[in-house]
């Protein structure tokens, strides 16, 4: 169990940081997608530009993992066709149920227990892509 | 303690996700929510029917653990760091959101127009929570990715790959709130 405790206290901290920010809200989400505030925004933007200067640091500094290896982001495929297709089918279930998967899981612990309905409907999207993954575009 | 108590400015929001993305991947992971739910498939035993699900889920246990604390540090973060408040939405968004008929804007996190028990329970309401999460779950692995995987750390490590996922996230989320809300509500 021990080596999991460093995950568990990320997660802890990933979760309080999502409510703190109020990025699990429903209602950021609706004023992200009518763009009535620099909020989310601004949330995501410094996540990424921070992101791009600790990934540049690990990499001059040449940073190794815990496990021994070096630090790198592995590379997703190249393509568009699923990262358009699934990234709007995405985007739109996004916009309508306001909880990406990460808050979903914290809003459970907030105690908005009507989102595991929508975790429940979530693992079933899962299932059924990995039931027509060979006849979709990718 | 005061400033843990407010809702955090999204100048500091934004790094610490950073953080968080940064210590999976120091710890030899990447970070990834929407994986969980590939993984809870296959512990489910999706694996017997479907490929894509025979995986051994054991390597992705950190992942579960990583959920496990997500749904802790949202108890914490509602419960123990907040102090009762409203959002502190834009005056547009208010006016937009009563206009669609929903009433105290805000006041949770989460509309009760559409979360609360009797909302679920109405036939327009459940279809509204099972559509929207199919279309994550669906949406996400077809992607091969959610705001975590291809917004945080795509982004962060400057791949067009999740660039493009992005812009789907943004023309899906854009076409939904502009055009199919105004249908809906």
């Amino acid at each position: 169990m021990g080596k999991y405790i460093k995950f568990f206290l990320v997660g802890i901290f990933f979760g309080i940081v999502l409510v703190k920010s109020e990025a699990v809200s429903w209602y950021r989400i609706f004023e992200m997608f009518k763009f009535q505030s620099f909020h989310m925004y601004g949330i995501i933007g410094t996540a990424v530009i921070t992101g791009i200067i600790f990934l540049l640091i690990s990499k001059i500094k040449k940073v190794k993992t815990t496990e021994g290896s070096a630090l790198r982001v592995p590379l997703k495929e190249l393509g568009y066709k699923r990262y358009i297709f699934g990234g709007t089918l995405f985007g739109l279930g996004w916009a309508l149920c306001g909880a990406c998967p990460g808050p979903m899981y914290m809003l459970i612990g907030t105690g908005a227990f009507s989102i595991i309905i929508v975790i429940v409907a979530a693992l079933l999207g899962t299932f059924v892509y990995g039931l027509l993954k060979d006849k979709l575009p990718h | 303690m005061e400033y843990i108590l407010q809702p955090w400015p999204w100048y500091i929001s934004g790094p610490c996700i950073a953080i968080v993305m940064f210590s999976l991947l120091y710890f030899g992971k990447t970070f990834g929510m929407s994986s969980s739910l590939r993984t809870l498939c296959a512990i489910g035993g999706a694996g017997k029917h479907l490929k894509f699900f025979q995986m051994d889920w054991r390597s992705q246990k950190w992942n579960l653990i990583v959920v496990v604390g997500a749904i802790l540090g949202g108890f914490i973060g509602h419960n123990l760091l907040s102090n009762p408040i409203a959002i502190d939405l834009s005056q547009e968004t208010i006016t937009d959101l009563n206009a669609l008929g929903f009433e105290n804007v805000g006041k949770s996190l989460l509309p009760p127009e559409l979360f609360s028990w009797d909302a679920v329970f109405s036939f327009k309401g459940i279809l509204i929570l099972i559509i929207g999460g199919f279309l994550v779950g669906f949406g996400t692995r077809y992607a091969g990715g959610c705001t975590s995987g291809h917004a945080i750390t795509g982004l962060s490590s400057l791949q067009l790959p999740s660039l493009i996922a992005v812009i789907g996230f943004f023309l899906g989320g854009l076409i939904m709130i502009h055009f199919i809300y105004p249908i809906l509500f």
